[in-house]
């Protein structure tokens, strides 16, 4: 599971309402590398929560992202947008779990997988 | 898919259904990967992107063992993929899909953030939510569900593709007007509707609040006439021949309203809001009754 993906998914079990965003719990992390894209990057800047992002890529010990961001970084710093894309797009979670912020409900990664599917009590 | 016990969906849940040796097909039999292209590609055509070459977010929905989800590799987009059987998402993983994967019932909501994805597309997978796999599950809260989730991660004007195989009409209309309850415009594309082996069913959905779109056209064969397209207004909700019932009808207190045209207009209306409990037009549309007090 990339950081993209992890940014995009929020907690669905039914009657949560702090869902967003999952604790990521890594045991196992893969760098697969992916082609430099910054276009795809200043698309989905805006539409990413860069908070959860940074939290998540500080707890997972990937170094390079700032807190904030400016115009001029998304425009033309290298270095910066090298980072961005090396956090959102090539760190994976191999193994380990997602953690739902309010219920504490475990669900795992397997194989680079997360399983998702909720019991039927849950929805 | 002829016979109705040609369907995959009968015969066990996805997740039991799709196991090691059926998610191997996909990647050896080029029969399979081939339509599966095909459908694909007909499916970008109709979720109709912009053409300015930048690499979007997509969804696919039942991505399976990612092959569709090649084809959107292929033209720049990145995608997430989502799909309830474990064995096709090994397969996937093993073929190293561009795209990330999770598992997921579609019919238990998507869970992700608002408006984010730029499209959506799914190839062969909707039907299977069609059938009730234990006594809890309700397919049309199930597709409820997902349309729901659908609306709300989609960008403002972005369209899903929903490719699919319904099992006949009533079927394509329940899913039709659960996924317009959910905000959707749209409808059913159907290519080549006259033959049987070639006929395609899309389902596109579009988000964008200004205007109506219109719904794109469905392909054909060169020698066969006439396409069909039914969106939600058409057929039925056409108004049968007007002449003759101008004159009676019409209440004493609403002159101008409530006559037989009235309550047409009110019917064709109904229905092109989605309410399946419509009654047909007939000749006894808007006829007085009968004074029963004669009895």
């Amino acid at each position: 599971m990339k950081l993209l993906t992890h940014n995009m998914l929020e907690c669905h079990i039914k009657g949560v309402t702090n869902k967003y965003p999952f604790k990521v719990e890594a045991e196992e992390m893969e760098n697969c590398e992916c082609e430099f894209n910054p276009d795809f990057l200043r698309r989905m800047y805006p539409k990413l929560d860069w908070k959860a992002l940074k939290e998540t890529a500080d707890e997972l010990k990937i170094e390079g992202l700032p807190e904030s961001v400016s115009e001029e970084m998304l425009k033309g710093d290298e270095s910066f947008l090298r980072a961005f894309h090396h956090a959102l797009l090539e760190v994976e979670v191999q193994e380990g779990a997602l953690i739902c912020p309010e219920t504490g409900r475990r669900f795992p990664i397997t194989k680079g997988i997360p399983n998702l599917l909720l019991n039927e009590d849950e929805c | 898919m002829g016979r109705s016990g040609d369907r995959p969906e009968h015969t066990a849940p996805p997740d039991v259904f799709y196991d090691d040796v059926e998610a191997r097909k996909y990647t050896t039999n080029s029969r399979i990967m081939n339509i599966q292209t095909q459908l694909t590609e007909r499916a970008m055509e109709l979720l109709a992107l912009p053409e300015d070459g930048q690499p979007r977010l997509l969804l696919d929905l039942g991505c399976g063992s990612g092959l569709s989800g090649e084809t959107l590799t292929e033209r720049g987009h990145y995608w997430t993929g989502f799909d309830i059987s474990m064995s096709m998402l090994e397969v996937a993983k093993e073929r190293e899909t561009e795209g990330d994967l999770c598992r997921k019932d579609l019919g238990q909501g998507l869970g992700l953030r608002p408006g984010c994805y730029d499209g959506a597309i799914s190839i062969s997978a909707l039907q299977w939510l069609c059938n009730a796999e234990t006594s809890q599950q309700n397919p049309k809260l199930r597709l409820k569900c997902l349309f729901d989730s659908l609306y709300k991660c989609l960008a403002r004007g972005a369209r899903a593709v929903f490719q699919m195989y319904p099992e006949n009409a009533v079927q394509a209309e329940m899913i039709t007007v659960t996924a317009m309850k959910s905000g959707f415009t749209g409808g059913v594309v159907v290519d080549f509707p006259q033959s049987s082996k070639a006929k395609k069913h899309y389902l596109v959905l579009m988000t964008s609040s200004a205007g109506v779109p219109q719904l794109p056209q469905a392909l054909e064969d060169e020698h066969m006439g006439q396409v069909k397209v039914y969106e939600r207004t058409s057929a039925k909700g056409k108004r049968r021949k007007d002449g003759g019932h101008g004159g009676h009808g019409g209440s004493k207190r609403h002159p101008q309203a409530k006559g037989r045209d009235w309550i047409l207009k009110k019917k064709a209306l109904r229905r092109k809001r989605g309410y399946m409990d419509v009654q047909p037009d007939t000749k006894y549309t808007g006829r007085k009754r009968r004074n029963l007090s004669n009895f």
